[in-house]
């Protein structure tokens, strides 16, 4: 029994266990959170030999002649394995007071599939091939499905319709194509340095194959299949936290990086991906226009993910080393980054009951903590210094300067200076202007302390990763060597 | 000689003996028995000849000992044996299961009728799959159908009648049309081997009546398969039958006429006269392209859930004439193993169905036809059942990890290897479909909110294990798939290494 089984195991028999603790509150969130201990500590245990160079394998079985479900784990899927077992953590502690707080109904559903989420994350994280992660996927979709439509709500129902539609569509109509495609002319789907495409394949095929990868992982939410994001934000907000700020974007744009290093390699598409910097682009100043007009705390921060996301994209379409290990180091940094603020528009929600930032006049002063941690997302949204964001982005424009790729550069600065635009007022609000006279008579303090704390640690994360960028930066400049 | 020599023998003549034993029985219970045994011993007999099969290539078996072609022979090859494991394996399971089932569809004092005429079917859908003789093909056909139409009418409904009237119409025009072309192949060739007649074949290859024969078992052969748009008979024949008989039919009767399809294709007229000399693969395409969206969108806007999947086996099917029309090994891979998942899957689905009419109903009366408004909030009601539709449903979708994956992988694989990169749009496309239909359940089951005061009320544990153990094995040979696509492998390279 390895570590990998492991971490397979562990969040399988966590789900199992919660469904039978359902009974008893507190027993449940014990497992979840033992489960989500468990893990982390297990995942935690590949890293030194990963980053002494080991590559742990584990093939289950063979689901097509010539083609395994198996796991292997490299770099890339290291650094996003980390993140999300050890995001789940926190995200456990803060989930038990916002359920608890907001008394949310089927509670060991939500805690059953988020665990089940975590497992499919983890698999895609760490898949050898193509059509393990194509399989997982697909998996991490239907598992999240029923925490989107959780509220069961007619908006929740069509938030989930949308939600699936995008996510199944475009994965049937693009992603699957393209894996059998590969396999037709690689005759094999496994994840291998310096990409598996046969030599000399016609540059017009390459770039429609990286079209249909491109779009076919919505995940990543590249414009104009993006808009299942800002419809998954019915979810109650652990979830859109976790999973559409951590877990499955990140599998969206974890799985561009893995494909366009494992699968076509940097060199095979030298001259291929003029058109994904300028979609990318697009994307990234889009999106974030829509942020600044978006009065709805969540839905402002979904579409500032919208174009985030695209950052990563946009670092690995530059193909250059230090652009990649930017887009790396932007997977962690965001993850931190974004679940803070999330967690903050949570707490804001489960003691104020304020969904719009126009409401926000003064709040910091109700709740110090939480608008604190919010600013220190917004910095690291920015890119500013001392924020986890500073430092990817510092990759990512040396990356796009090497390559001479000045488009690239100017949207960077604009959306810069567009996040700058909507996020800092957010926070002049909740600390400048004063309470309006109706919040006067609506005393409210803090949120519950298990979503304070939460939101403190992935605060105080986002900074110790401007501070401490070691492992992340040995993980990513591995994935570059290898 | 041991009996393992005579294994092709007794696949037949068992289930055929069960069904008078039955009759003579006249008792439920014993009716029940006696045909389930004889499903079981059949399942063994089949599993014997699989392995019998794999080690020879080819069982010959010559009944009472005259040599073919003037005695009968039975012929088990890899794709018989295969599809062989299929009938009688479906039958096993349902057997068990109609015992529940038919209690309150069927009227007590016809039970041992249904379980005689269940017995025919099963006798006579083994015998069109074992036998290599033309004519017995048609013999064994008209057991299974005749007995088909009585099950069909068996349900309570008084549409059951129509519908079984429907299907008797147009399985006997079928029938006529199989038998002209194999009375215009005895005609040319003398012989009703088959393949004694793929042999002489060659001496008269393009002359007309040739063709002819041809076409006829074509458009006969397809009518029973239900081919887009011979299948007319088909959804109201499912919809209306008995739950159980409809599972039964749904994972084999199509799927053994598919059979007699690709044997007289590969395995008597030849690759060359089929796909050069008439223009069947580009009829075949354009077809199954027709099923696979015409019928797929039909089922979206279905109410009744059984009408529904109905029309989801008329795409399905689609799906496995499409692989025949690509003329390549890979496509007939696909085909058989579409043909054996989709087997699996429907009779999951018809049966799953049959245990929440039951649940549906108060006890002692007529269960309802499951539409979409009984329907509302049904998992808080029954969690298995319907958490089982919808993994079907996936693999009807063909989402990764279920059988109906796998199929689709092959189709696709196939399409990429004649490069006709927009039939791979159009499989895919098609499979978006099967996600509104299977949706529209999932919302209405999952979200719609239940009556008042509705309490967890599961199918009867009897109904609900066959099931699951079907549902089991939908994702079994997704995962799985060394069986399934071994031999479907196996069985493509056998028919066309003979039919060259």
């Amino acid at each position: 029994m390895t570590a990998l089984h492991l971490a397979f195991l562990i969040p399988l028999l966590g789900a199992l266990g919660i469904a039978l603790a359902g009974r008893w509150p507190n027993l449940r969130e014990g497992v979840t959170l033992a489960t989500a201990a468990l893990l982390f500590g297990t995942v935690l245990q590949l890293l030194e030999p990963v980053l002494a160079g080991a590559r742990p394998e584990l093939v289950l079985f063979e689901l097509l002649p010539g083609l395994s479900i198996a796991f292997k784990v490299e770099p890339l899927g290291m650094l996003f394995g980390l993140i999300a077992s050890g995001l789940w953590i926190v995200n456990s502690v803060y989930s038990i007071g916002y359920m608890r707080g907001n008394d949310e109904q089927h509670q060991t559903r939500f805690y059953v599939c988020f665990a089940l989420s975590l497992a499919s994350a983890l698999a895609i994280a760490f898949a050898a091939n193509l059509l393990t992660l194509f399989l997982f996927y697909e998996v991490l979709t239907l598992m999240t499905y029923p925490l989107v439509t959780h509220a069961g709500t007619d908006k929740a129902r069509a938030g989930g319709r949308t939600y699936l539609a995008i996510l199944m569509g475009t994965s049937i109509l693009f992603l699957l194509p393209a894996v059998i495609y590969v396999w037709h002319v690689a005759g094999t789907t496994d994840f291998t340095a310096g990409g598996i495409l046969p030599d000399g394949m016609d540059t017009g095929a390459v770039a429609v194959l990286l079209a249909l990868f491109m779009f076919g992982t919505a995940k990543a939410a590249l414009m104009p299949f993006h808009r299942w994001l800002p419809a998954a934000m019915v979810a109650p907000t652990p979830v859109s936290a976790l999973l559409h700020a951590v877990a499955v974007v990140k599998a969206g744009v974890f799985s561009v990086v893995k494909i366009v290093v494992y699968v076509f390699g940097l060199d095979q598409l030298a001259g291929a991906t003029d058109w994904l910097v300028a979609i990318a682009g697009f994307t990234i100043v889009a999106a974030s226009v829509v942020a600044l007009h978006a009065d709805n705390l969540k839905r402002r921060l979904a579409y500032s993910t919208v174009s985030q996301l695209s950052y990563v994209i946009l670092a690995a379409a530059l193909l250059a080393p230090l652009s990649v290990i930017g887009a790396a180091l932007h997977i962690a940094a965001h993850a931190l980054g974004k679940i803070t603020l999330f967690f903050a528009a949570g707490s804001i929600y489960t003691a104020a009951h304020k969904t719009e930032v126009s409401q926000l006049d003064g709040i910091g002063r109700r709740m110090p903590w939480t608008m604190a941690a919010f600013g220190i997302g917004a910095l690291s949204m920015i890119g500013l210094p001392p924020a986890a964001g500073f430092i990817s982005k510092w990759y990512l424009v040396s990356g796009a300067m090497s390559q001479g790729a000045w488009l690239a550069l100017c949207v960077v600065l604009l959306s810069t200076l567009l996040n700058a635009a909507y996020f800092l007022p957010i926070v002049y609000r909740a600390f400048f202007r004063p309470l309006s006279a109706d919040d006067e008579h609506h005393p409210h303090g803090e949120a519950p302390l298990p979503i304070v704390l939460a939101l403190s640690f992935t605060a105080a994360g986002t900074l110790a990763l401007f501070f401490f960028p070691d492992v992340p930066l040995a993980l990513a400049q591995q994935l570059v060597k290898s | 000689m041991s009996l393992s020599a005579h294994l092709p023998a007794l696949q037949v003549v068992l289930p055929l003996l069960s069904a008078p034993l039955a009759v003579l029985l006249r008792h439920g219970g014993f009716a029940c028995a006696v045909v389930t045994a004889g499903a079981w011993a059949a399942f063994a007999a089949a599993v014997g000849l699989w392995l019998q099969a794999g080690e020879v290539g080819v069982v010959s078996y010559h009944i009472g000992s005259w040599a073919p072609p003037w005695g009968i022979e039975y012929r088990v090859d890899r794709l018989a044996s295969f599809v062989l494991l299929l009938v009688s394996g479906t039958a096993a399971i349902v057997l068990p299961y109609s015992r529940a089932s038919i209690e309150r569809e069927i009227p007590r004092e016809q039970h041992y009728l249904y379980y005689a005429m269940f017995g025919l079917c099963l006798a006579g859908l083994l015998g069109i799959t074992i036998t290599g003789d033309a004519f017995n093909i048609f013999v064994f056909l008209e057991i299974s159908s005749l007995s088909t139409y009585v099950l069909i009418a068996l349900g309570r409904d008084r549409r059951a009648l129509a519908a079984a009237y429907r299907y008797l119409i147009m399985g006997t025009i079928g029938a006529t049309f199989i038998v002209i072309g194999i009375g215009f192949l005895y005609l040319m060739t003398g012989t009703l081997n088959l393949a004694d007649m793929a042999e002489r074949l060659r001496d008269v290859e393009s002359s007309r009546a040739v063709l002819a024969a041809l076409a006829f078992l074509t458009v006969g052969i397809s009518l029973k398969l239900a081919l887009f748009p011979l299948h007319q008979w088909l959804p109201n024949a499912y919809t209306h039958a008995p739950s159980a008989v409809t599972a039964f039919l749904a994972a084999t009767a199509t799927k053994v006429s598919v059979y007699v399809l690709i044997r007289f294709w590969y395995s008597v007229f030849g690759e060359s006269l089929v796909y050069v000399e008439l223009p069947l693969p580009r009829i075949m395409l354009l077809l199954s392209l027709a099923a696979m969206f015409a019928a797929s969108f039909t089922a979206i806007f279905q109410d009744n859930l059984k009408r529904l999947f109905a029309y989801s086996s008329v795409g399905q099917i689609g799906y496995i004439t499409l692989g025949l029309s690509f003329d390549s090994i890979d496509g007939l891979t696909a085909s058989i193993v579409h043909l054996f998942n989709h087997g699996v899957t429907k009779a999951a689905l018809f049966l799953l169905i049959g245990g929440m009419v039951i649940g549906l109903a108060k006890s002692g009366t007529v269960p309802p036809a499951p539409t979409f408004d009984r329907l509302a909030g049904l998992a808080k009601r029954m969690p298995l059942t319907c958490f089982g539709i919808v993994i079907a449903g996936l693999s009807l979708i063909g989402v990764p990890g279920t059988a109906g994956f796998v199929s689709k992988w092959y189709l696709i694989v196939a399409a990429l290897e004649k490069e006709q990169f927009w039939l791979v749009g159009a499989i895919l496309l098609s499979s978006l479909l099967a996600v509104a239909y299977v949706w529209r359940f999932v919302e209405v089951a999952y979200f719609k909110p239940a009556a008042e005061g509705t309490t967890r009320r599961e199918a009867p544990l009897g109904l609900l294990i066959p099931a699951w153990l079907l549902v089991i094995a939908t994702i079994w040979f997704g995962l799985d798939t060394s069986f399934t696509v071994g031999t479907a492998a196996e069985a493509a390279q056998q028919l066309v290494r003979v039919g060259k």
